[in-house]
């Protein structure tokens, strides 16, 4: 007796599933990102899919080691991937993207030349990645422990903050604000035992090793910090959307930056989409009201930056020239650099107990 | 007589395989191959992923061996389990033996249901709530700084006491249920004939009631220990910089730096290392129970 009805409920639900695979077929484009970040924000999505009739539909990872295991082990599930532009190089390595034909995105002339010419981003004339968006790993404060702002990133190691600083538990983060601490190229350390030194005089002045922006802006909003490291956007948006008395200070001696692009995967199938769905997260019109509504990096964008108001961060301090000529940017990272670097936090976490 | 217990033990086994069939598929899928898995991965230098090439090798076990810091990082932990352990036992014990013995009815139920109740939120609510009331200016800062006279500065978020704070509240639910259902089961007459001997409340507990109890108080001990031993969510997210122990050191590898084998590795000697624990202590355990 429970058998037919059994068969019953699995056709239906198989008639279901096809129809439903049916109408994935017609226009749908996967994109694949952090989550919160801008490509799955509900309006944004409503925008895209009543322009273009395009359906998104969004899968998210936690760390770029995540995002490439998801590339590797779905071949041709995504159409569009977020990939930091220090990973690109990995990506296109593996035969994981694909290259893109820019003459399928109009907004792709807008992008400033130095952040399209990247050469982390092309590969025999070839582009692998279309700039989104740029931000930093700097400095940020909390405003009521500071009269004026400091300027110099040797405010992290100053004992009136001792139990009141905070850093990321990252251990390539880590390393690469020690590099600047210490004067040197964050993509090319010469001198680890100083970074190491340095940043081992860091630890007693650590109240706690920071993971998520809530993490962050709940220790500011309870005033437990004064100083830590911080993300440009992040802090924007705490400031702006969360009313929080943060401030984010880019250190005379530099600050790491990093540039966020979007790439097609290999075997993805519908590639027209994709190319659709970059040009228009690419679009000024979408970048102004993530900015208004939600707080977000630069993008690369020079027309969109245009479209910011004078005064907005964004558009006056992160596009200070004094500003560009201090920063340097992630380059690609090797994985027994990044294993070395986990070693060496690892080694000083532990040291510290 | 044996030889009656013998066959009636066999064709019970056959009666029972339909009623073991399901428990032992769903181990042996959920987590004998997988466990499986780990083990081989443990062995090997890369994972097989987009065609990777890859060998066999020890490498990721005498990582362990040749690096001070995995080291120190399990004596950590192990001392951690045996701090929470012990807490368990001093707060658990007492609470399962009025529970078992003093409480009645309705009180009764009552007050299981408040030890009860942590294993019903989630893990990850109950840290952020003790991260409310233990940090500076939080529930217990204000409580206390309001009822006493003096000033007191009450700080404990991101501090070891923190991470004992938060295991110990997640775990004691475990040490009161083992031990409740052991002391329940001592037979009042044994404690009414101790009375009646002339034994004092202290000789009671000492030569009766703890003795009697003692495989709930081990299960109880062995159920915290393992456990904890391997914690990384609240140590990470209570401990703040002095949070860092094996098992955050093992999460680091899966997830920061995606080396499976190593962090595979790593766990299975924390599984030895803690059998080799239980095996050890399991005679004086057996003899004390």
């Amino acid at each position: 007796m429970r058998m037919p009805k059994l068969t019953a409920f699995l056709t239906a639900t198989a008639v279901v599933t096809s129809a439903l695979t049916l109408a994935a077929t017609a226009a749908e484009v996967h994109v694949l990102n952090w989550k919160g970040y801008g490509a799955d924000e509900p309006w944004a999505i409503a925008a895209f899919e009543k322009a273009t009739g395009n359906k998104v539909v969004n899968d998210f990872f936690n760390s770029e080691q995540e995002m490439l295991t998801k590339l590797r082990t779905n071949p041709g599930l995504y159409d569009v991937v977020m990939i930091n532009a220090a990973f690109n190089d990995q990506a296109m390595a593996e035969k994981l993207i694909q290259p893109i034909d820019v003459s399928k995105i109009p907004n792709y002339a807008d992008i400033s030349p130095d952040k399209a010419g990247s050469p982390m981003l092309a590969r025999d004339g070839k582009v692998y990645g279309v700039p989104w968006v740029w931000g930093l790993t700097a400095l940020a404060i909390n405003e009521k422990a500071f009269e004026t702002p400091p300027t110099s990133i040797t405010e992290m190691w100053n004992e009136a903050h001792k139990g009141r600083v905070v850093i990321r538990d990252d251990a390539v983060e880590a390393v690469q604000f020690g590099a600047i601490a210490t004067g040197q190229n964050i993509n090319d350390i010469k001198h680890m035992e100083a970074v190491k030194a340095k940043l081992t005089s860091l630890m007693p002045q650590i109240k706690t090793f920071w993971s998520s922006e809530n993490d962050w802006n709940q220790m500011v909003a309870s005033n437990q910090i004064d100083i830590g490291t911080y993300w440009s956007g992040s802090a924007d948006r705490a400031k702006t959307h969360f009313k929080l008395p943060v401030a984010l200070v880019i250190p005379q001696e530099g600050a790491v930056a990093w540039l966020d692009a979007f790439s097609i995967p290999v075997g993805a199938k519908n590639v027209a989409g994709a190319e659709a769905f970059i040009n228009y997260m690419i679009d000024p019109s979408f970048y102004v009201e993530w900015v208004t509504k939600v707080g977000a990096p630069v993008s690369a964008n020079t027309k969109a930056v245009a479209a910011l108001p004078e005064d907005a961060f964004n558009r006056k301090v992160m596009g200070d020239p004094d500003v560009a000529k201090r920063i340097q940017f992630q380059a690609p990272i090797t994985d027994a650099q990044r294993e070395a670097y986990l070693a060496l936090w690892q080694e000083l976490k532990v040291n510290v107990k | 007589m044996a030889g009656q217990v013998a066959t009636g033990s066999r064709s019970g086994l056959r009666s029972a395989l339909p009623l073991l069939l399901p428990a032992y598929l769903w181990l042996t899928v959920a987590i004998f191959l997988p466990l499986s898995a780990m083990v081989f991965f443990s062995f090997m230098t890369e994972l097989p992923l987009a065609g990777k090439a890859w060998a066999f090798t020890l490498a990721n076990y005498t990582t362990f061996f040749s690096q001070g810091l995995y080291w120190t990082l399990l004596l950590a932990s192990l001392r951690l389990g045996l701090e929470v352990t012990l807490w368990c036992v001093v707060i658990g014990y007492p609470a399962a033996y009025v529970l078992a013995k003093v409480l009645k009815g309705r009180s009764r139920e009552a007050i299981f249901l408040l030890v009860i109740l942590p294993f019903w939120s989630n893990g990850l609510v109950r840290i952020f709530s003790w991260a409310m009331v233990l940090r500076e200016g939080g529930i217990l800062d204000t409580a206390l700084n309001a009822v006493l006279p003096f000033k007191i500065n009450i700080d404990l978020m991101y501090s070891y006491p923190a991470v004992i704070i938060g295991l110990v509240h997640s775990y004691v639910p475990y040490m009161v249920l083992t031990c409740y259902l052991t002391l329940q089961a001592i037979d009042d007459s044994l404690i009414e004939a101790g009375r009646s001997l002339g034994a004092s409340r202290l000789q009671m507990l000492r030569r009766v009631i703890i003795p009697l109890s003692m495989p709930g108080l081990v299960a109880g001990a062995a159920l915290i220990f393992v456990p904890v031993v391997g914690s990384f969510m609240e140590p990470r997210i209570l401990g703040g910089r002095t949070g860092t122990f094996y098992g955050t050191v093992i999460e680091d590898q899966f997830v920061a730096v995606f080396n499976w084998p190593l962090g595979a590795a790593l766990s299975f000697i924390l599984l030895a290392v803690v059998l080799v624990i239980l095996a050890l202590a399991s005679p004086v355990l057996k003899r004390a129970a």
